[in-house]
């Protein structure tokens, strides 16, 4: 049999009489496999890309944006002093099934509360099932932050705080609060096959999980109970292709109709062809270079301006990222609300830098380190050439500037500890809310520990002050005035040199109707439709 | 022969403690651990890095380690990935078929123009064709393989819209793995068509697999043949007006062979473990990614169990071959 294959793959001329397309398919050519299917202990966009179609959550992201919108609750009340939620869910929301499992009842408010013991209490069988590791849900300090979730009744949940935190409602839109079926928990407890839950999943999203084939294909079928409607696509398969260049040969072909993660090199021929559009929309995210404030020299503010004025922006950007990067000069990202765009960015002026670093003591120069990171992230193509032309923009002010790298996970961990003068990280965001960035990345908290993740060290009470109270601050045109006025003292004392935020550019074919970016770099195919079928 | 098989199976024994000693300790080396590797900007704090680690029993001394997990391979417990739960022998089952086919197909694509293009090149020596055949096969053996492979993409996919471009089948068919190997899966599926599309997925990933064994092995017949031609036995079948044909089909191939099936063997087992850029071009879902992403991640589980399974896989492949090298060459066999 095989010998004949092998025979017919050489000798006869190829041929495929295909089969017509009864259904709307459309085809993804994602990236790489999903870990599993339970988001609450995944930390990769491969991961929540395809469970992302599969499950819904208590409150929801709006396709496209950052805004908070309901969906497994209908509304939901917040007591006056930010500390108690209560949701109001919706009714006859269905579950998915599959070989293993029908279910018998609604979403109601036990899978709701499943949700947040599974990955909170110890004690829930489920806390150990695929990974004791709920990443998400400790970084978003949810263990710390909740007092208690209660079931009031069959559709309404509520959920006490220890103390108010106003990005709380944005936190429960990410994924890790996805919600799986406790009775279908239950049932394969009982099995003594509790895994699967993770692995066979059903939820209540736009996509029940047909086939996985690990490295090759996820293929979907639309929902036809979805409590939104019926996906507009019949069919979504998920192509897995883990080389740029050849997802592009697969999109140029129609063997798919969207792809992430171009490659730059690849863009040109890609606005030139007329089957494909791409779509741009700047990231969630900052690249930046962090310098150690509190060693010297770097705690010396008229350094850290000198350093700032001494490094050419615009041309780092134009080399590296090739197009698909926007200078930064704040921390957060243009597309956040409470962006300030009235401030200035510090000029490109070595004569200027020169002077100040002679005024702080260093007229003959410096020498200190230059940290670059040793993979390709997000936000940052290519930290390795970023940190060669720093270096070489820092000679002409009398900078030595010496590169060095670590193994990444090792690298990370010595950033945090504090054991650079200066080296380069980024962030993407989770939750659209400035909080994320301001505090989680800037505040005296993150400073101070070990492992958080202001790896400037950089700790001041007025940037501290002005973030920490808009952190309990419910009204969003106070808290976005207290993050305006945080920017200009973060300029102003310049812990970071803000290098760029990373555009996302999205091929897509242009047969696909409606497919929008998502500012999270999410992949969602619900509202989608395919033209010409 | 049963003493020369003996003799090689006891050598396994010793080889495959080597593998699980360099699998587990050699990934161990390398920093960062697979919580670490997870954690990315965020970070996570060593409390809770500690807490995770005795979880996973990566807290306790290294010869410990080893000790637990040896006695586990014994028992015929691999363990489970750290990062997807799935045991590590399903997740191998599941992808080494594909491997193998794609292996299968290149080494019988490679024999199948090599012998041929191998032998003719060593009867007709120093002809244009010898040196046409030469010429290739060097160009051959040194084609950096992604780039090989991206370029008949564009030509083959791309421009002529002859071949797909990547993936085992057409996403239009849904077809149930049971032997795991897609030629059969889809024949017994009885989908139409479906035969067909795996075929073509097979072709552009086999010619570039098979491209290095291609090289090699056309050399290695064309140097063997060579050495068989000048040799007395074959003056003496000359002298004797046997026809031509049955002097190179009979008594020079099947010395020449010698050589070039060990050749074949090494390069099976070279095909079967380290058909890693050819997997990840043509998005072939095989056992070489799997191991390059746990290295990545690393997922000390997979690396240890996918090592170990591919290398009693080499050795029994290469045990077959030192057994046919017996058979064809009976000298071997009675060597002491």
């Amino acid at each position: 049999m095989k010998k004949s294959a092998l025979f017919a793959a050489i000798c006869v001329p190829a041929f495929l009489a295909a089969a017509p397309l009864a259904a709307k398919t459309l085809v993804y050519c994602s990236e790489g496999s999903p870990e599993n299917f339970y988001p609450g202990v995944n930390t990769t966009g491969t991961s929540f890309d395809a469970s992302e179609q599969i499950y819904s959550r208590i409150v929801e992201f709006e396709r496209g944006g950052t805004k908070v919108q309901p969906s497994l609750a209908e509304k939901w009340d917040v007591s006056a002093d930010g500390t108690v939620y209560t949701f109001h869910l919706r009714k006859g929301v269905k579950w998915h099934s599959n070989k293993n499992f029908k279910p018998t009842r609604d979403m109601n408010a036990d899978d709701i509360v499943f949700m947040f013991e599974r990955q909170w209490k110890e004690d829930n069988p489920y806390f150990r099932v695929t990974s004791p590791n709920h990443s998400y849900f400790g970084d978003m300090g949810m263990p710390a932050l909740l007092k208690s979730v209660e079931k009031v009744d069959d559709y309404t949940v509520r959920i006490t705080l220890n103390r108010p935190e106003a990005p709380f409602l944005a936190n429960l839109a990410m994924m890790w609060a996805s919600v799986q079926s406790k009775e279908y928990a239950d049932a394969m407890l009982k099995a003594g096959t509790p895994e699967k839950i993770d692995q066979d999943p059903i939820g209540t999203g736009p996509f029940y999980l047909v086939q996985y084939q690990k490295d090759a294909i996820i293929r979907y079928k639309a929902f036809p109970d979805y409590f939104r409607g019926k996906a507009k696509l019949d069919d979504l398969v998920f192509s897995i292709t883990p080389d740029a260049s050849v997802r592009w040969a697969k999109l140029q072909k129609g063997e798919c109709h969207v792809m992430p993660y171009p490659n730059p090199a690849d863009l040109e021929a890609m606005r030139k062809d007329p089957n494909v559009q791409i779509l741009e929309q700047p990231g969630l995210n900052i690249g930046y270079l962090a310098y150690q404030t509190t060693k010297k020299p770097f705690d010396d503010v008229r350094v850290r301006k000198a350093f700032n004025m001494a490094m050419n922006k615009k041309a780092i950007v134009d080399a590296v990222f090739l197009g698909s990067g926007v200078p930064a000069k704040n921390p957060i990202p243009p597309s956040m609300w409470s962006y300030n765009d009235s401030i200035q960015d510090d000029e490109y002026n070595p004569e200027a830098a020169k002077k100040l670093l002679a005024e702080a003591g260093y007229p003959n120069g410096l020498e200190t380190d230059l940290w670059a990171m040793p993979v390709q992230r997000p936000y940052n193509p290519n930290a390795r050439r970023i940190a060669e032309l720093m270096q070489a923009d820092l000679a002409k002010i009398g900078v030595k500037a010496e590169i060095k790298s670590f193994e990444w996970g090792e690298y990370r961990k010595r950033a945090q500890a504090g054991e650079h003068q200066m080296a380069q990280l980024g962030w993407t965001g989770d939750n659209g809310d400035p909080d994320n960035f301001l505090h989680t990345l800037l505040g005296c908290a993150s400073a101070q520990s070990a492992s958080g993740s202001n790896i400037a060290k950089w700790c001041h009470k007025p940037f501290d002050d002005l973030v920490t109270k808009a952190k309990v601050t419910t009204d969003q045109a106070e808290r976005a005035k207290l993050y305006e006025q945080a920017q200009v003292i973060f300029k102003e004392q310049a812990p970071w040199f803000t290098v760029a935020h990373a555009v996302q550019l999205k091929p897509v074919r242009k047969e696909v109707v409606d497919f929008k970016l998502s500012p999270f770099g999410r992949h969602t195919f619900y509202g989608v439709d395919i033209k010409g079928k | 022969m049963l003493r020369f098989i003996l003799t090689r199976v006891s050598l396994i024994i010793p080889t495959f403690l080597g593998i699980t000693l360099l699998a587990f300790f050699l990934i161990r080396l390398v920093p960062g651990d697979p919580i670490e590797t997870l954690a990315g900007e965020r970070g996570i704090d060593p409390a809770r890095h500690e807490q995770l680690l005795k979880e996973y029993g990566l807290d306790k001394p290294i010869f410990v380690q080893y000790g637990i997990y040896l006695s586990r391979v014994l028992q015929g417990d691999l363990g489970k990935s750290m990062i997807t739960q799935e045991p590590v022998l399903n997740e191998f089952k599941a992808l080494f078929p594909a491997t193998v086919e794609l292996a299968l197909c290149a080494i019988l694509f490679a024999l199948m123009i090599g012998l041929p293009a191998g032998i003719i090149a060593a009867l007709r020596r120093n002809s244009i064709f010898d040196h046409g055949v030469m010429g290739i096969s060097l160009t051959g053996y040194s084609m950096p393989i992604f780039w090989w492979g991206l370029i008949l993409i564009l030509i083959f996919s791309v421009q002529f819209d002859l071949t797909p471009v990547s993936g085992r089948i057409d996403v239009l068919y849904y077809i149930e793995p049971t032997t795991g190997f897609l030629l059969i899966d889809t024949l017994l599926s009885e989908e139409e068509g479906a035969f067909w599309s795996a075929v073509e997925h097979l072709i552009l990933p086999t010619i570039v697999l098979g491209t290095v064994p291609l090289a090699v092995i056309a050399r290695m017949t064309r140097s063997a043949m060579l050495e068989v031609l000048g040799e007395d036995y074959i003056r003496t079948a000359k002298a004797k007006g046997l026809s031509r044909f049955r002097i190179v089909a009979l008594h020079a191939l099947r010395n020449a062979l010698i050589p070039v099936i060990t050749v074949i063997g090494l390069q099976i087992g070279v095909l079967f473990t380290g058909a890693i850029l050819t997997e990840t071009i043509f998005s072939w879902p095989g056992v070489g990614k799997w191991l390059i992403d746990a290295i990545f991640r690393r997922d000390y589980p997979v690396l240890q169990g996918g090592a170990l399974l591919l290398g009693v896989v080499v050795m029994s492949v290469n045990l077959l071959v030192d057994l046919a090298y017996g058979l064809i060459n009976p000298r071997i066999r009675h060597t002491r």
